[in-house]
C-alpha cells in the first residue's frame, strides 16, 4: 500500500503531508455534514480538530477511518491518493482510531481485545504468549504501563484507553485518530494522556485529537483546525491564539467563558448530610461518614477525581441509593432513604443527572414527553386516569422557548436532538418546576461551549433566586467557576470544605489527590 | 434530518405496517417455493386458503372465530414487549385461564347468566394473572429471568390441567377433581353449564359467539391503557429505561410485576373466552399452542395494539383457510404452520426482509429490535 509517487508539499521542508483531505464534501439526505474540508496531518504533529457538538468532525473523522465515502474529495496517505471501503483499509495504510466509545469487549482481556481481527497464531492456536510479548514491548516504549492478562472491565477508563490506544499501535498505525479523547478521563488522567501523546509525536507518529475543550487544545496541540456548521472555519496556532478567539470561532459569536455572578447571600441550611455511609453496586463503601450542609442562596461544589463517592453522594440524596447510615434532612424533614418520588415531593429537588441517556432521559420519547418525565401524574399532565396530550405539548412549548432547546418540534424524539440541546432539555425540566434544592451532576458534560456557558448561568441565576445548589463536577474549572464554597471528596469522605476565596487551584488539587493540607480536618 | 410535519403520523403507520406486510408476503412466497418443490401447485393452495377464509359465511366466521384468541395472546405478549419483558407464557397462562373458567362454569347451579359468565370470565383471568405474578415477582425478587420461568411454567401449567381432568386410572388411582364422571376413559371436564357459556353471535353452522366483542374491547383497552394513561407512561418508561424509570420516581418492580400480571390475565381471558365460548369444556388437547403463537402474532403486530388485531387476523386467516385449501389442492394444511412460522423468522430478522426488498435502514424501533432488547438487559 505505499507508493512513492511525489505529491505537491504543501509545507517547503517538510515533504508531503502525513494525511491530507482535500475538498471533503459528504452529504447525507438533507444534511450537508461535511463542505469542502481541506486538512493536512505533518509526520510528527498533534493537530486538533475542534468543533461543537454537530460540527462535522466525527463524520470527517469517519471519511478517514474509511467508515464512509466521501460525496466529493479526496484523501491521500503520505502523497497518494488512496480509496479506503472500511476500516480495515484504513489499518491497512496505517492509521488507527480510539472512538469517544471504546469498543472493547469488556469480559476478555487486554491481550484478547488487542489481537481480536489480527490474531496471531501458532500451529492452529492463538498464541497469546508473543502477542503479550509485544504489548510489553510496546507499553513500555511508550510509557503506557498495562497488564497484558487483566479484564477489560475490571480496569479503570483511563486504562482501558491505553488498551485502545496499545490496540492501534499493535497494528503498526502511523496516524492515531482520537475522538473525544479526554471527555471520559480525570485531570490527572488527561494529563496521563497528553504525556503519552506527547511521546509519540516525538518519535513520528502524527495525531489528530478531536476536542471541544479549549484549555487542553492549547496545551497540547500544535495547530489547530475550527469546524461549524460542517465547515473549516479557520486554522489558529497555539502560540498566539487565546480561548476566547477559538471559542469565537467554533460558535461563531462571542463567549463569555466566565461566569458572572455576584457574591452569594447564603440564607438557612437546606440540605444536611450527617455521617452518611453507603456502598457501591459491588458492596464495597462508596461513602464512609460524609457530613454536610447547603444552605438556600448558595452553590456548594464537589470537586473530586471521578469514583471516590460523588455519584454515591448523589444517588443517596435522591433516593436512588440506600445510605446504610447517617441522615439526610432536608428543610428539616428527614429523608434518608425516602423513595425518589417523596425525595422530589416533599424535599421540592430536582436533580439533573451525572449521565442524562442513562438516567436523564428515554431517548425513544418525545421531547415533550421527555419534560414531563418527574411530573407526568401531576395535574395539568394528567387527570387521574388519562394523560392530558395538549397540556403536555404546551409545556413542553414554554420550556423548549424558555430554555432555548432547538428541536425541530416538541413531537421530536429526544434522541434526535444534539447532546447540548438534550443537556438543556433535562434542565429545562428540572428547573422548570418550583424547587428548593436544586443537585446537578455533571451539568455540563460533553456538551458545546455554547450550551455550557447558557447552562452555569441557569444555574447561577437558581441561587439566586434562594435555591440550595449542590453541584458535582469531574471538571475542576466548572467548580472554581462555580461554587461559592467547595467540598472535596477523597475516598468517600469530604475532606475539607473550603470558601471559594480560599480555595486556590493547587490546593484542591492536592486535597482531590488525598494529601492532607495544614489543619483541615482528616476525619 | 428532522421532518417533523403533519404528516408524521401517517408516516409512521405506513412504515410499521411496511415490515410486517413484506415478511408475510415473504413467507407466502416462501411457502410457494416449498410447494413447487414438493410437486403441489401454490395457485391452487392460495386461491383455495382465501376461499377457505373469506368465500362465505361459514368461511369468515372460521376465520373470525379462530382470530380471537390470536387477539387476546397477541395483546398478551404485545403488553409485556411495551416493558421490555418477554412473556413466553401466554400458553400456561391460557391454560390457567380455561381451568379456573371451566372449574367456575361446571359449578354453581341456577345462577343466572349475567352474573354467572362474568363469574367464569374473571376466574379465567385471574388464572392468568396469577400465572403472570409469579414470572414477575420471580423476576423483582430473586432476578430469575421470565423468559425461562415463564416457559417452566407453560409445563406445570399443562400438567396441572391435565391433571384436573384426569380420568383415573385401571388401578383405581383418584381421578382429577373437574373431571367429567360421565366421560369414562376420556380425560375432560362436563360441560359448562348454559348460564355460564357465551352466547352466540351467528349460531351454528356459523358458531361465532359474542367472545369476538371481548377480544376487540381488550384491544382497545390495552390501546388506551399503554398510550394514554399515566400507568402506560410508566410502563413505556420502564420498558425504554429502566434506569430513568427509576430516576423520575416510578416504582419499577411494582411496575414489573403489575405488567406481568396484567400479560397473563390476557391470556387467561383468551382462554376463558375459549372454553366459555367454542369448546364448552376443557381437555388437555385444549393446550396453549395458541399461546405461543401469540409471540408471532405480537411481533408480526409491532407489538403495538391495532397492529396486534390486524396480525391476529391474518392468522386467523391462515388457520381458517387452512382445511379448504388442503380439500381443494390437496396441500396439506400443516404448510401454514410453515408459513407462519417463516413470518415469525422474517418479522423477527427484519435485515433479511430489508435486504429482499432493497429497503434502506430506517431509525424507528421495530418488532426485531424489540426481540434484541429484551435479551439485552440494558
Amino acid at each position: 500500500m505505499t507508493t512513492t509517487q511525489p505529491a505537491q508539499p504543501r509545507q517547503p521542508d517538510a515533504g508531503p503531508p502525513k494525511l491530507e483531505a482535500l475538498g471533503i464534501t459528504k452529504l447525507f439526505p438533507g444534511v450537508v455534514a461535511n463542505k469542502e474540508i481541506d486538512l493536512a496531518l505533518h509526520e510528527g504533529e498533534i493537530l486538533a480538530l475542534l468543533g461543537e457538538n454537530g460540527a462535522g468532525k466525527s463524520t470527517l473523522m469517519n471519511i478517514i477511518y474509511g467508515l464512509y465515502q466521501p460525496t466529493e474529495g479526496q484523501i491521500r496517505v503520505d502523497g497518494s491518493p488512496v480509496e479506503m471501503h472500511s476500516p480495515r483499509d484504513a489499518i491497512d495504510l496505517g492509521i488507527g482510531m480510539v472512538h469517544q466509545h471504546f469498543q472493547l469487549v469488556p469480559v476478555m482481556s487486554v491481550v484478547d481485545n488487542i489481537m481480536l481481527g489480527s490474531e496471531s497464531v501458532d500451529r492452529g492456536l492463538l498464541d497469546r504468549q508473543s502477542v503479550s510479548a509485544q504489548i510489553q514491548e510496546l507499553s513500555e516504549r511508550y510509557n503506557m504501563a498495562v497488564d497484558p492478562n487483566s479484564i477489560i472491565e475490571d480496569l479503570p477508563v483511563g486504562i482501558q484507553q491505553r488498551v485502545e490506544i496499545l490496540k492501534a499501535l499493535y497494528r503498526n498505525a502511523e496516524i492515531l485518530i482520537l475522538d473525544e479523547p479526554t471527555s471520559v478521563l480525570t485531570p490527572q488522567e488527561i494529563e496521563g494522556l497528553f504525556e503519552v501523546m506527547e511521546l509519540l509525536r516525538s518519535q513520528g507518529k502524527s495525531i489528530i485529537f478531536i476536542t471541544h475543550k479549549l484549555k487542553e487544545v492549547l496545551r497540547i496541540a500544535d495547530r489547530i483546525t475550527v469546524l461549524r456548521r460542517g465547515e473549516m472555519v479557520g486554522e489558529a496556532d497555539p502560540a498566539t491564539t487565546s480561548q476566547e478567539n477559538l471559542a469565537a470561532l467554533m460558535v461563531g459569536r462571542k463567549v463569555t467563558l466566565e461566569v458572572e455572578k455576584e457574591p452569594a447571600s447564603a440564607g438557612d441550611v437546606l440540605l444536611q448530610l450527617r455521617d452518611i455511609e453507603a456502598h457501591t453496586d459491588l458492596g464495597e463503601p462508596a461513602l464512609r461518614g460524609v457530613s454536610l450542609d447547603v444552605r438556600a442562596g448558595e452553590i456548594v461544589g464537589i470537586a473530586g477525581v471521578q469514583g471516590n463517592g460523588q455519584t454515591e453522594l448523589v444517588e443517596v440524596v435522591t433516593g436512588l441509593r440506600p445510605a446504610t447510615s447517617g441522615s439526610v434532612l432536608i428543610s428539616g424533614v428527614d429523608l434518608t432513604n425516602a423513595s425518589p418520588r417523596r425525595i422530589t415531593e416533599e424535599g421540592a429537588i430536582c436533580h439533573v443527572p451525572e449521565d442524562r441517556h442513562m438516567y436523564g432521559m428515554v431517548d425513544a420519547y418525545s421531547v415533550a414527553d421527555n419534560l414531563v418525565l418527574s411530573s407526568y401524574y401531576k395535574r395539568p399532565f394528567s387527570s387521574g386516569l388519562t394523560m392530558n396530550e395538549q397540556a403536555i405539548a404546551q409545556h413542553a412549548e414554554e420550556l423548549v422557548a424558555q430554555f432555548d432547546v432547538r428541536t425541530p418540534s416538541v413531537r421530536t424524539s429526544g434522541a434526535s436532538l444534539s447532546g447540548g440541546n438534550q443537556q438543556k432539555m433535562v434542565v429545562a425540566r428540572e428547573f422548570g418546576r418550583p424547587i428548593r434544592l436544586l443537585v446537578a451532576a455533571q451539568p455540563t458534560r460533553g456538551i458545546d461551549v455554547g450550551s455550557i456557558e447558557f447552562i452555569h448561568s441557569q444555574i447561577v441565576a437558581k441561587r439566586d433566586e434562594g435555591i440550595a445548589v449542590l453541584l458535582v463536577s469531574y471538571e475542576l474549572d466548572e467548580i472554581m467557576a462555580l461554587s461559592d464554597r467547595i467540598a472535596v471528596m477523597f475516598h468517600g469522605r469530604i475532606s475539607a470544605v473550603l470558601p471559594r476565596s480560599q480555595a486556590t487551584r493547587e490546593r484542591i488539587g492536592l486535597l482531590m489527590a488525598g494529601v492532607s493540607v495544614d489543619d483541615e480536618p482528616q476525619n | 434530518m428532522a421532518t417533523a410535519t403533519s404528516t408524521a403520523g401517517l408516516t409512521r403507520t405506513l412504515r410499521a405496517l411496511l415490515i410486517p406486510s413484506l415478511a408475510l408476503l415473504a413467507a407466502l412466497l416462501a411457502g410457494a417455493v416449498v410447494m413447487i418443490l414438493s410437486g403441489d401447485d401454490p395457485m391452487a393452495a392460495y386461491s383455495g386458503l382465501f376461499k377457505g377464509a373469506f368465500g362465505d359465511g361459514k368461511g369468515w366466521a372460521r376465520t373470525i372465530r379462530k382470530t380471537i384468541p390470536f387477539v387476546l395472546t397477541g395483546l398478551s405478549v404485545a403488553l409485556a414487549f411495551k416493558v421490555s419483558l418477554f412473556n413466553i407464557g401466554a400458553s400456561g397462562q391460557f391454560v390457567m385461564g380455561s381451568v379456573f373458567a371451566v372449574a367456575v362454569g361446571i359449578n354453581f347451579e341456577g345462577l343466572p347468566f349475567y352474573i354467572h359468565l362474568p363469574l367464569a370470565l374473571l376466574a379465567g383471568i385471574a388464572g392468568g394473572l396469577l400465572w403472570g405474578a409469579i414470572p414477575g415477582i420471580l423476576k423483582v425478587y430473586t432476578g430469575a429471568h421470565e423468559v425461562i420461568v415463564t416457559i417452566m411454567l407453560n409445563y406445570v401449567a399443562s400438567l396441572f390441567g391435565g391433571w384436573t381432568v384426569y380420568a383415573g386410572g385401571t388401578q383405581g388411582q383418584t381421578p382429577g377433581p373437574l373431571w367429567d364422571r360421565t366421560a369414562g376413559a376420556i380425560s375432560e371436564t362436563p360441560d359448562v353449564l348454559h348460564s355460564a357459556q357465551i352466547p352466540w353471535l351467528f349460531g351454528p353452522p356459523y358458531r361465532v359467539h359474542y367472545g369476538v366483542f371481548l377480544a376487540l374491547a381488550a384491544a382497545i383497552l390495552v390501546w388506551w391503557l399503554i398510550f394514554k394513561t399515566p400507568l402506560g407512561f410508566e410502563m413505556r418508561t420502564v420498558g425504554h429505561n429502566m434506569r430513568a424509570a427509576r430516576y423520575a420516581g416510578i416504582r419499577v418492580n411494582f411496575t414489573i410485576i403489575l405488567t406481568m400480571a396484567l400479560a397473563g390475565g390476557l391470556a387467561g381471558l383468551a382462554g376463558a373466552i375459549e372454553t366459555l365460548g367454542l369448546n364448552h369444556k376443557f381437555a388437555p388437547e385444549f393446550g396453549g399452542a395458541v399461546g405461543f403463537d401469540g409471540i408471532t402474532v405480537a411481533l408480526l403486530g409491532q407489538t403495538h395494539p391495532i397492529g396486534v388485531l390486524l396480525a391476529a387476523f391474518m392468522f386467523g386467516a391462515l388457520d381458517g383457510g387452512a382445511a379448504t385449501m388442503q380439500f381443494e389442492s390437496g396441500v396439506p394444511a400443516d404448510i401454514i404452520q410453515i408459513i407462519q412460522a417463516l413470518v415469525l423468522a422474517f418479522v423477527a430478522a427484519p435485515l433479511i426482509i430489508r435486504m429482499i426488498f432493497r429497503l434502506r435502514q430506517q431509525e424507528d424501533q421495530d418488532a426485531g429490535s424489540a426481540v434484541s432488547t429484551s435479551w439485552g438487559g440494558t
